[in-house]
């Protein structure tokens, strides 16, 4: 190659060209690339959601269709103590309310845990549990998203005939014999993983607390009630 | 052509870049804990470093010396940004597991390296079998490192159950540790010892000779 030699790839002029021209066909290239997947990142993420919804009600089945399973589930709003206004879903058949499910976050051990908490009609009792994203430590806090744990939470009751939210992960397993008046608030602690749960536990009783739902699901207490 | 298959085979055991040359192990690390992510991170490097190596190679003679590696960096960047958005898309569920991983395949030393080191002096066909070949060596240690650890630390391989575990009614007692980031080291290491025992041209020179010293020495 000998025009090389009389070429300077260190000119000025060269620098600025390689510069300029690289960085244009690169974003291009990134740019297109973006754009052209966008619609198809979307609708994974909208699948994946509805996905950890059926879940936590209870309705996943393996191999069916996510969208027609989707067919029962309607968002509402409900707006918070703090006037904010927040999506959560609705499992309704024939009108009817089979169970609310509700929007959860808060801190983990090593970063924010986010999931839904499903409720019966009821208001109190727990349907389901399920988190689409934390940071939980390997083999220990991860746990959280062992199907043999979330079933721990099914039928345990939130709240206490004074209305106060009592639900807790509590350190080891929890007396099931009798003995222990609060059993039906409490979920066995994962070990190794007592932060994680404490954490669990402030979230669940936050988004269930005055500052959270509280109110909210009062009045689906109210009307079972009466 | 004896050339060219030894470019692709020398980095596999011979020259491997985390065994030997010690590139890439923080992704080594955090990877490894089951099969399939481990696998998707092994096919997203090798094509990141084969196609920049490529890419570099064919303007390496227009690429002015003073940005060189910026030049290699921006090309490298947008390879790594063009994999991420087509897992995204293609492979959600367990691009979600890599989460930041796939994005620091750009600072993962083994692709600048390689840029750097030969695809700035060789011909694009060359240079892209020198990617792939450093992309395979990378892989079979991920791989090797991944089985292991989600075998022994999950009783399962691809999440199909290959160990019964002792919590559904088995006999094996899941081994917790390999689940987390040290495992991977002390695989590594075992690995390295064992590749080092079989071959031995890759023992490096001790820096310190350890001899005898008398109390009367001076220092």
């Amino acid at each position: 190659m000998p025009d090389k030699k009389t070429f300077d790839r260190d000119s000025i002029s060269n620098t600025l060209m390689v510069a300029v021209g690289l960085s244009l066909i690169c974003s291009i290239l990134v740019a297109s690339a973006a754009v052209v997947l966008k619609p198809i990142q979307l609708k994974n993420q909208e699948e994946y959601r509805q996905r950890i919804i059926l879940e936590v009600a209870g309705l996943m089945q393996p191999d069916a269709n996510i969208a027609e399973l989707f067919a029962t589930i309607q968002p509402a709003n409900v707006e918070l103590a703090n006037g904010e206004s927040v999506e959560i879903y609705l499992e309704q058949i024939a009108g009817q309310t089979q169970q609310v499910i509700l929007p959860i976050d808060g801190p983990g051990l090593w970063s924010t845990m986010r999931g839904y908490l499903s409720l019966a009609p009821d208001g109190t009792t727990v349907k389901g549990i399920r988190f689409y994203e934390h940071g939980e430590t390997p083999g220990l806090g991860d746990q959280i998203d062992k199907e043999d744990w979330r079933a721990l939470w099914v039928g345990r009751q939130v709240y206490d005939s004074d209305g106060l939210s009592r639900i807790e992960v509590v350190r080891g397993f929890v007396a099931r014999d009798g003995s222990n008046p609060s059993a039906q608030y409490q979920i066995d602690g994962l070990s190794g993983a007592t932060l994680t749960g404490s954490g669990v536990t402030a979230l669940v009783r936050y988004w269930t607390g005055p500052e959270g739902f509280g109110p909210y699901l009062a009045t689906y207490r109210l009307e079972t009630d009466r | 052509m004896t050339d060219l298959k030894k470019v692709v085979i020398d980095p596999l055991v011979d020259n491997n870049p985390v065994t030997l040359q010690m590139l890439g192990i923080c992704s080594a690390l955090a990877v490894t804990t089951a099969l399939l992510p481990a696998l998707l991170m092994c096919v997203a490097l090798t094509s990141v470093a084969a196609l920049s190596c490529a890419a570099i190679s064919l303007i390496r003679h227009r690429i002015p010396n003073n940005i060189r590696i910026i030049v290699q960096m921006t090309i490298i960047a947008s390879l790594v940004i063009l994999t991420d958005q087509l897992l995204r898309a293609y492979a959600f569920e367990t691009s979600k597991q890599l989460s930041v991983f796939v994005g620091l395949i750009i600072t993962n030393c083994i692709v600048l390296g390689r840029a750097e080191a030969f695809a700035m002096k060789n011909p694009v066909g060359p240079s892209f079998l020198d990617g792939l070949g450093n992309g395979l060596g990378y892989s079979l240690i991920l791989i090797a490192v991944a089985t292991l650890r989600e075998l022994f630390g999950a009783g399962t391989l691809l999440g199909y159950p290959i160990l019964e575990l002792t919590q559904n009614g088995g006999w094996y007692e899941a081994n917790g540790l390999m689940l987390l980031p040290p495992s991977a080291f002390f695989i590594i290491g075992l690995l390295i010892w064992a590749i080092r025992s079989w071959r031995k041209q890759q023992v490096e020179d001790a820096d310190y000779q350890i001899h005898e010293v008398h109390r009367t020495d001076v220092y």
